[in-house]
């Protein structure tokens, strides 16, 4: 009975990855894409919300889409895992359900 | 052989209901999204999903009653809501949380009933305010959940 939540969208430009956070539930797995992946920076405002839920949630970004903006692994909170497309979709069949936080 | 030719295949089982969430973060006329929800869960509602409509963050602010957009030019889709009931559309779910942060309470939002066909057509409140505890685990129960 465990949700993929995927996030899109910056934590600096709307509160999906905060929302998410506040509805995921034990076992539950967060995977950040596209701008989600700023979510994924260690030091920033944003990064509590995440490490306070590194316990409960398990945490994936999609490496590709930190490629592209130039953000390497030293830079993200510890703890994450770095996935593929492919790895994507493995979330997607692992889970009962997935909602997508826009 | 010839006789298990014969048989005629099995009928496809017909498939059961699926269970429909949107879940509505957006306040009503900034963006299209509000609206947009609306016209999807009248579409699934007429494929007999069954279909529950959440509102947490600023989704919250859909519901509020007396909403006027004559100024704005634009339509005011806020009675609609009020007719989902005769789309099967029973199930309204408002997170609490999100009005207590919005310095709303229930009374702040339009009456939303529905007439219970397995009880001697009474009409019942849509609206049920749930935690966000609450409201986490039921989404736990979807089959599909759609953000808007």
């Amino acid at each position: 009975m465990t949700m993929l939540h995927t996030i899109n969208k910056s934590p600096f430009e709307n509160n999906a990855l905060s929302s998410a956070l506040k509805h995921a539930q034990k076992g539950d797995a967060i995977l950040l894409i596209e701008d989600g992946v700023y979510g994924a920076l260690k030091g920033t405002t944003a990064s509590g919300d995440i490490w306070a839920r590194r316990v409960d949630l398990r945490f994936y970004v999609l490496s590709a889409d930190l490629s592209a903006r130039g953000l390497a692994k030293g830079q993200l909170i510890e703890g994450l895992n770095l996935i593929d497309y492919a790895g994507f979709v493995d979330l997607v069949t692992t889970h009962k359900s997935s909602q997508a936080w826009l | 052989m010839a006789d298990a030719a014969k048989t005629p295949p099995a009928k496809p089982a017909k498939a059961a209901p699926k269970k429909f969430m949107y879940v509505n973060r957006r306040a009503p006329y900034g963006t299209i999204y509000a609206l947009e929800s609306l016209e999807v869960v009248l579409i699934g509602a007429a494929f007999d999903q069954e279909v529950a409509l959440a509102f947490i963050d600023d989704g919250v602010f859909q519901l509020t009653k007396g909403q006027d957009t004559k100024p704005l030019g634009v339509k005011n889709f806020s009675p609609t809501f009020r007719a989902l009931g005769d789309y099967g559309v029973t199930k309204l779910y408002v997170e609490k949380e999100s009005l207590q942060e919005r310095g709303l309470t229930i009374a702040d939002l339009q009456a939303v009933t529905y007439e219970d066909e397995n009880d001697g057509f009474k009409e019942k409140p849509s609206i049920q305010v749930l935690t966000r505890a609450e409201m986490g685990a039921i989404m736990q129960k979807q089959d599909v959940l759609l953000n808007f």
